[in-house]
């Protein structure tokens, strides 16, 4: 293949693995939605345990919240890097991507066990089973971001920005904005609605 | 081919963002979250209006990012990946909607008094 019919094909190759990658991203929504559905029917259900009302901790939250958007935010510039391909700047970014998206985590399990220790894990009711169930895919979605991360930092370091490092890192970009706007709806639906006054 | 022939970087103008466009999604996100969290922090209203602020100012977000970290609308596969989006949509608001739909006539039409009789009459009984 001449240099412009392997641009071309390379396009190709990455128009079609983005919208592959594009109706994972949908698929995963509809899971996510699934997991909303029962946390709005079993919100309520709190069996006379604790409510959202008397466990959230809203400042908390809103750190949490700050912390991801942020990381959004960097991954997006580690992309502009990428695309100037420019690598001392890219692998910046995603690194303090990858510290800020480490730090919500750390929020996150910190949170957990605090819920736990106080009598208020999954098994306390329903309440808290959807809650954990939910925030809790959120957050593993989150720790397979991390090491996609991690091998495509090894990758960038490696190989350089070869025609397969930029699409996947393109991919990566796609799945990290994805979870910051699942975040969205988890910080207004499940925390800020939930310490509403029924 | 002339259009390919002229790309240096191929990839670089496929689905991707300029500072501008990240910088302003992530301001008006901020500015956003804020302002869910203040109204709610601060009962700036009854709990339905705060219900309908809150939804809506979640909605506006989803769109900001739609549109200034994930580019939707942009690179030569917008037009399917909006049709994915759409019918996505589709389905997660029958889900979401219709769950909470049957779960809320399952609680209108059975009462506490409604369960034990049943209860009672299956020879169980609370």
């Amino acid at each position: 293949m001449n240099n412009e019919a392997l641009i071309l094909h390379e396009q190709t190759v990455h128009t079609k693995t983005n919208f592959g990658f594009w109706l994972y991203v949908m698929t995963d929504c509809i899971l996510f939605a699934s997991l909303f559905a029962t946390y709005a029917a079993l919100r309520g259900n709190t069996a006379d345990g604790p409510s959202g009302q008397t466990l959230f901790d809203l400042p908390y939250v809103l750190a949490e919240t700050l912390v991801l958007l942020t990381s959004s935010f960097t991954c997006g510039l580690a992309i502009l890097a990428t695309n100037r391909q420019h690598k001392t700047q890219a692998i910046s970014w995603f690194a303090v991507t990858m510290v800020l998206g480490l730090s919500f985590l750390a929020l996150e399990v910190n949170e957990f066990a605090h819920l736990a220790q106080i009598g208020a894990g999954w098994q306390r009711s329903g309440f808290l089973s959807a809650y954990f169930t939910l925030v809790g895919t959120h957050g593993l979605h989150i720790v397979v971001g991390l090491v996609w991360m991690t091998i495509m930092l090894y990758q960038l370091l490696q190989r350089g920005f070869t025609a397969g490092v930029r699409r996947r890192l393109s991919l990566l970009s796609i799945f990290w904005h994805f979870l910051d706007v699942i975040w969205i709806f988890i910080f207004s639906i499940v925390y800020l609605l939930g310490v509403l006054p029924s | 081919m002339s259009r390919v022939s002229h790309t240096s970087k191929p990839l670089e103008q496929h689905s991707s963002g300029t500072l501008s466009l990240y910088l302003s999604g992530f301001i008006m996100s901020v500015v956003l979250t804020l302002a869910a969290y203040l109204a709610v922090t601060t009962h700036v209203a009854s709990t339905g209006v705060l219900i309908a602020i809150v939804a809506m100012l979640a909605t506006v977000q989803f769109l900001v990012q739609l549109f200034y970290f994930l580019h939707i609308g942009s690179g030569r596969n917008a037009r399917w990946k909006i049709i994915a989006l759409l019918s996505a949509l589709s389905v997660v608001f029958i889900v979401v909607g219709g769950s909470l739909w049957i779960m809320y006539n399952l609680n209108y039409h059975m009462t506490p008094s409604d369960i034990h009789k049943y209860l009672n009459e299956q020879g169980g009984g609370i």
